[in-house]
């Protein structure tokens, strides 16, 4: 029920945009549209082979390894290892959120998810050093990375208190 | 747009290569029962995502087209205090683009002398909030329920964070500059 709102929502917020676009004028709706099909091309096959494929890898990984180190009574020992697997990530969201459904499908339990693809968001070492570095100033970086420390605890302990809705 | 512009991409490619061979094992050790509810169960959650994947994909690419990214910079740039790290939070939940467009905007706003906490707050909050990731990646994968969940508390973090660089800035950096 929950995700039919969602999907209903998207695409009133899409027809939204289409109508400020169309106000605006030029081909703005026209190359929105265009850019937008190219896109969602683009992903299909990506999102295609981490949905179906995490499964697989469910399948394989034995659940009392995962459920163990990741599962609903793993604490705060769990939750670490959630987070460094997710700074340890490397490439882009196709490998983040692949490994956290296979995770979320052989075991682990949410709020270790929620470290892990937090972790995963916060600290992708790949992405700090070959994007963030670049273009901040490395106090910036090292002072951001510092500051986020807690975050993924806070996020599986938040979790946690509020309970699935 | 967070998707690179590419066809081909090495995470990509490792993650086929990994997934290709578990589905080789679950053939081999459980057989093709086995094999083919896994691949009908995931298929029909994949079936289920692609419209909301497709909108995702327009509301990533139109608001990139309707948002100018000056004007993220400008709503940043004005305020300071509290009032700032909430303006910041919300910029970078609005800020469209990936990262090749998102640290080089903080970058600017430190340049131009904006408090390292609100381009603290900036980054956190397009990491952990930003729409493109969230309607594109994260929603196709985990579905409603869980995005919606881990969201519940989200939006704290980037807050916290500007607070926490504000004070370790106060507390290091400060002492470093006047010794």
């Amino acid at each position: 029920m929950m995700a039919f709102a969602v999907g209903i929502l998207l695409w009133v917020i899409v027809a939204g945009l289409l109508v400020v676009a169309a106000a605006k004028g030029g081909s703005l709706v026209e190359t929105g549209l265009r850019e937008g099909a190219l896109d969602f091309l683009r992903l299909t096959p990506r999102v295609a082979i981490g949905v179906v494929g995490s499964g697989y890898v469910a399948a394989v990984l034995p659940p009392e390894v995962l459920g163990g180190l990741l599962g609903p009574n793993s604490g705060l020992l769990g939750t670490t290892i959630a987070t460094v697997a997710g700074a340890l990530t490397p490439g882009g969201p196709v490998v983040g959120f692949s490994v956290g459904v296979a995770a979320l499908k052989s075991g682990a339990a949410a709020p270790q998810v929620i470290a892990y693809t937090t972790a995963w968001a916060l600290f992708a070492l790949q992405r700090v050093v070959s994007y963030e570095v670049v273009a901040m100033p490395a106090y910036a970086v090292w002072l951001r990375v510092a500051a986020s420390l807690p975050v993924p605890f806070l996020a599986a302990f938040g979790a946690t208190l509020i309970g699935k809705p | 747009m967070a998707i690179r512009r590419k066809t081909f991409d090495w995470s990509t490619a490792l993650i086929t290569v990994c997934m290709l061979s578990a589905a080789v094992v679950v053939y081999l050790r459980d057989g093709w029962d086995r094999f083919a509810a896994v691949f009908f169960g995931d298929l029909h959650i994949f079936i289920d995502i692609l419209p909301k994947m497709a909108a995702g994909c327009l509301i990533g690419v139109l608001s990139t087209l309707l948002i100018p990214r000056e004007l993220v910079a400008r709503l940043v740039g004005a305020e300071s205090g509290f009032t700032g790290l909430a303006i910041a939070t919300f910029a970078g939940i609005i800020m469209p683009g990936g990262p090749v467009t998102v640290y080089p905007v903080a970058g600017a706003f430190l340049a131009a002398g904006a408090d390292i906490g609100a381009a603290l707050a900036f980054v956190t909050s397009w990491t952990l909030l930003g729409y493109a990731r969230v309607l594109v990646w994260e929603l196709p994968f985990f579905g409603a329920d869980f995005v919606l969940w881990r969201m519940a508390v989200a939006p704290t973090f980037p807050l916290l964070v500007g607070l926490l660089g504000r004070f370790i800035a106060k507390a290091l950096l400060g002492r470093e500059k006047k010794p």
